[in-house]
C-alpha cells in the first residue's frame, strides 16, 4: 500500500511507449485528411517536447501515478478486437422512458452501437463517431475540434490525447433545433491497454439538448489507461445538459482535459459522477466567453480502497454578468484520497460576474485523505465571488439519532451518505441513473 | 397487561465520570411519569443511556423491558422493541427527507418481524402519514423537508412528536422537550402527546418546568439530584418544586448545590 509519508520520496515518471510511427499508420489507415494527421502529429510532437509530470509540477504535486505500469496501460488498443462484442444492457437501457434519443457506444475503441431516432435526424441533428463526422462533416469538425477547448499545448496529457485519439463522439445540434429525448454515448474497455477517447458537443445557436456520456471499463488484471478529451461548445441562447458517468474498473488510471464554452446567454449545465478508476486526474474548465453566459459544473464522488480521485476546476469569467456555480462532493473510505483544487479566475473587465464554488468531503474511514483548495484570481472590480470548502466525518450523532428510530446502524449510514449526496443527484436528470449511482454508493458503503 | 420498564440501580459515566449513581424506576404502559431535577442531575443522561448512546458506559444496574434486558441490545433494536427518545436537540440530515427517514424506520420495523417482507407500499405509507399529520395539525409538506435541516426549534420539537405518532412505541421519553419553546408552540406540543397518550404508551417527561406537567398531567413526579432519584410523589412534588426551587432538596438530601 502506498502511503502517504512516501509521497516526497523521489518517484519515476516514465513516460508511456507510445510511438509516432504506430498513430500515423493507425490515422492513414483510418484514411484520415492530412489536416487532421498534420495536427495529431503538431501535438506530437509537442508531446515529445514536454516532460512527464512530475510531484514537483504544482497541478500534480497530490497524484502520484508513479505506480502505473505503462507495459499494459500503454499499449494502444486495436479498433478491431473488442473484448466482448456488446455493452451490457442495463447500461444500454434508455435514460428515460422506453425510447432511445440516441446510442453509441464503443467497446475497446471499436464501435458496437449506433443508433439515432429517426425524428431527430431529421432535424439535422448528428450524433456520430468522430470518425465517420471528420469524413462526412469535414468543415464542421476542423472547425471545432481542437480549436478552443481542448489544446495540446496544456499539457503532456492534452497533446498526446490531440496526437493519438482513437475514438469519438461528435454530436451537432443546428440553430434552433430542441431535442426532446437524451443522447447516451457510452466508452466501455474490457481489454487491457490504452484508449484515448473524445467527446465533442457542439450547440449552434438557440439549440438545446442532454447528452449523457458513460465512461465503464471490466476490472482486469492489468493496469489500463484512458487519455481523455471533452470539448463542449454552447452557442449564444444555447442550452446543453452534459452529465458525464465514470465507472471505470479498478485497474484504469485515466487522465483526462475537459472543456466547456458557453457564448452569449447560454446555458451549460455540467454534472460528473465518478465512482471508478485507480486513479484519475481530470482538469475540467467552463469558460464563460460572452456576456450573460451561464454555466454549473456539479461533481459526485465516492472513492475507496486505494483509489485516488483528483480533479483540478477552472471556471473562466472572460465577459461581464456571466455566473459559475460549482458544487462537487467527495466521499472517502477505506485509505482513498480526494483532491479538488479549484479555481474562479475573472478576466479583467468581467464586471458583475458571480462565481461560486463549493467543495464538501465526507471522511468515512480513518485512512482515507481529501485535499481541498479553493481559489480566486480577479481582475474585475465589481464582482461577485465565494468559496467553500468542507472536510467531515460521518458523526456519531446523526447514526445514533437514526438508529433510535430503528433503523440499523448500515441503514442509518446509507441513508446519512445518499443523503449527503441528494443535491448533487437531484441535478441528474435521470432517475435510472441516480439509481444506479446510490447502488453504486452501497456497494462502496458496504465493502461487498 | 401491559409491558413495564424497570431500571434498577443504574450506574452510568461519561468518560469515566459517574454520571447517574443508582437510578431505580418503574413505569407501566399507560402511566406518565415527569422527571424533574436541576441540570446536571443526569436527567438527559438517563434518557441517552436507556437507548444505547455509544459515549454512555453502564457500570451497574439494569434495564428490563418487557422482561428484556436492554442494555444488551443496539439502539435501533430498543427503538424495534417498543422505546422512543424525542431528543432536546434533534440533529439535522440534509439530503434526507422526514418521509423518507420514516418509511426506513417503518420497513426495518417490518424487516425485523418478517426478513421477507417488500416494505409499506407507497400509498399505505402515504396515508398513514398523512393521517397521523392531519391527527397532529402537521402541514402535509413536512414530509417532503430534510430531516431538521432550516427547521425552526419549534418545528423540530414537533417532527420529534410526528416521529412518536407513526411508530407509535410502547415508551417514549420526551428529553426537554418543552426547552426553547414558545408558549404556543409548548401547547402545540403537549397536545400532540396528549392525543398519544392511552393506556398503550408510558411516558416519561423529563423537564425543568411545571408548565409542561400542567399540560400533561403525570400520576408520577420524580425528582433526581446527583445522579439519582431522591424523591418520588405525585403533582404535589411538581409544586413544591415550582414554588420553592431546588435549594431546599439539596439541604433535604445533604447535597452540594451544583447549580441553581
Amino acid at each position: 500500500m502506498t502511503t502517504t509519508r512516501t509521497r516526497r520520496r523521489s518517484r519515476e515518471f516514465v513516460a508511456p511507449p507510445f510511438a509516432w510511427e504506430e498513430i500515423q499508420s493507425r490515422a492513414e489507415a483510418n484514411n484520415e485528411p492530412g489536416w487532421l494527421i498534420d495536427m495529431r502529429q503538431q501535438a506530437w510532437e509537442l508531446y515529445e517536447e514536454m516532460p512527464m509530470p512530475t510531484l514537483n509540477d504544482e497541478a500534480w504535486r497530490r497524484t502520484d501515478y508513479s505506480h502505473i505500469n505503462w507495459e499494459t496501460a500503454g499499449d494502444l488498443m486495436i479498433a478491431d478486437n473488442p473484448g466482448i462484442d456488446t455493452i451490457p444492457a442495463e447500461n444500454r437501457a434508455p435514460l428515460i422512458g422506453n425510447e432511445h434519443g440516441g446510442l453509441i457506444a464503443w467497446v475497446d475503441n471499436a464501435l458496437v452501437h449506433h443508433q439515432l431516432a429517426d425524428h431527430i435526424a431529421q432535424q439535422g441533428v448528428i450524433f456520430t463517431d468522430l470518425h465517420s463526422a471528420v469524413h462526412e462533416y469535414p468543415e464542421l469538425v476542423q472547425k471545432h475540434l481542437f480549436q478552443k477547448g481542448v489544446k495540446a499545448e496544456e499539457g503532456k496529457f492534452a497533446a498526446l490525447h490531440v496526437a493519438a485519439w482513437t475514438h469519438g463522439v461528435f454530436v451537432y445540434v443546428p440553430r434552433n433545433v430542441s431535442v426532446d429525448l437524451p443522447l447516451h454515448s457510452i466508452f466501455y474497455n474490457a481489454n487491457t491497454g490504452a484508449s484515448l477517447g473524445h467527446v465533442l458537443v457542439v450547440l449552434e445557436e438557440r439549440a438545446e439538448v442532454t447528452v449523457a456520456q458513460e465512461y465503464l471499463s471490466d476490472t482486469g488484471d492489468e493496469h489500463t489507461s484512458f487519455i481523455g478529451g471533452t470539448e463542449l461548445i454552447v452557442g449564444k441562447n444555447a442550452n446543453l445538459r452534459y452529465v458525464a458517468l465514470q465507472n471505470w474498473g479498478y485497474n484504469m488510471y485515466e487522465f483526462s482535459y475537459e472543456r466547456g464554452h458557453v457564448g452569449r446567454d447560454g446555458k451549460l449545465d455540467w454534472v460528473v459522477g465518478s465512482m471508478g478508476s485507480r486513479l484519475t486526474k481530470k482538469f475540467m474548465q467552463i469558460s464563460l466567453d460572452e456576456p450573460g453566459s451561464w454555466g454549473r459544473m456539479s461533481g459526485m464522488f465516492f472513492a475507496d480502497e486505494n483509489q485516488l480521485l483528483d480533479h483540478d476546476t477552472y471556471q473562466e469569467h472572460n465577459a461581464p454578468h456571466t455566473t459559475s456555480d460549482l458544487l462537487f462532493k467527495n466521499a472517502l473510505t477505506d485509505s482513498s484520497r480526494s483532491v479538488w483544487r479549484g479555481m474562479i479566475r475573472v478576466q479583467p473587465g468581467a464586471q458583475q460576474a458571480d462565481g461560486f464554488q463549493a467543495n464538501n468531503n465526507m471522511i468515512l474511514s480513518d485512512y482515507a485523505r481529501a485535499d481541498s483548495i479553493p481559489g480566486l484570481e480577479i481582475e474585475a472590480d465589481d464582482v461577485r465571488c465565494t468559496h467553500a470548502a468542507t472536510i467531515g466525518k460521518m458523526e456519531e450523532e446523526y447514526i445514533f439519532y437514526l438508529q433510535t428510530r430503528g433503523v440499523p446502524r448500515r441503514e442509518a449510514e446509507r441513508l446519512f451518505v445518499n443523503g449527503y449526496f441528494q443535491d448533487v443527484l437531484d441535478r441528474i436528470p435521470f432517475e435510472d441513473v441516480q439509481k444506479r449511482l446510490l447502488a453504486d454508493v452501497d456497494r462502496k458503503l458496504l465493502g461487498a | 397487561m401491559g409491558a413495564t420498564l424497570e431500571i434498577r440501580n443504574l450506574h452510568v459515566s461519561i468518560d469515566e465520570t459517574p454520571i447517574l449513581r443508582g437510578v431505580d424506576l418503574t413505569i407501566n404502559q399507560g402511566e406518565t411519569h415527569a422527571l424533574m431535577g436541576p441540570n446536571g442531575s443526569g436527567k438527559s443522561t438517563l434518557a441517552y443511556a436507556m437507548l444505547g448512546h455509544p459515549a454512555y458506559s453502564v457500570d451497574e444496574g439494569e434495564v428490563l423491558f418487557d422482561g428484556v434486558d436492554v442494555l444488551e441490545l443496539e439502539p435501533d433494536e430498543r427503538s424495534r422493541l417498543g422505546l422512543f427518545l424525542a431528543f432536546q436537540y434533534p440533529v439535522s440530515v440534509p439530503g434526507v427527507t422526514v418521509a423518507n427517514f420514516l418509511r426506513s424506520a417503518i420497513n426495518s420495523r417490518r424487516k425485523q418481524e418478517n426478513a421477507e417482507d417488500p416494505g409499506i407500499s407507497i400509498p399505505e405509507f402515504r396515508r398513514l402519514m398523512k393521517e397521523r399529520m392531519d391527527f397532529l395539525d402537521i402541514d402535509h409538506s413536512f414530509a417532503g423537508r430534510y430531516l431538521n435541516a432550516g427547521f425552526s426549534g419549534g418545528e423540530k420539537k414537533r417532527n420529534e412528536i410526528l416521529q412518536l405518532a407513526v411508530l407509535q412505541p410502547r415508551f417514549a421519553i420526551l428529553d426537554e422537550t418543552d426547552s426553547g419553546l414558545d408558549i404556543d408552540a409548548l401547547r402545540i406540543v403537549a397536545d400532540g402527546v396528549n392525543k398519544l397518550k392511552g393506556p398503550e404508551l408510558g411516558v416519561l417527561v423529563i423537564t425543568h418546568y411545571k408548565r409542561m406537567l400542567d399540560y400533561l398531567n403525570p400520576e408520577y413526579v420524580h425528582l433526581m439530584m446527583d445522579g439519582r432519584i431522591v424523591e418520588s410523589g405525585g403533582a404535589a412534588l411538581a409544586e413544591e418544586i415550582e414554588d420553592y426551587g431546588y435549594q431546599p432538596f439539596f439541604e433535604k438530601h445533604g447535597l452540594e448545590v451544583t447549580e441553581e
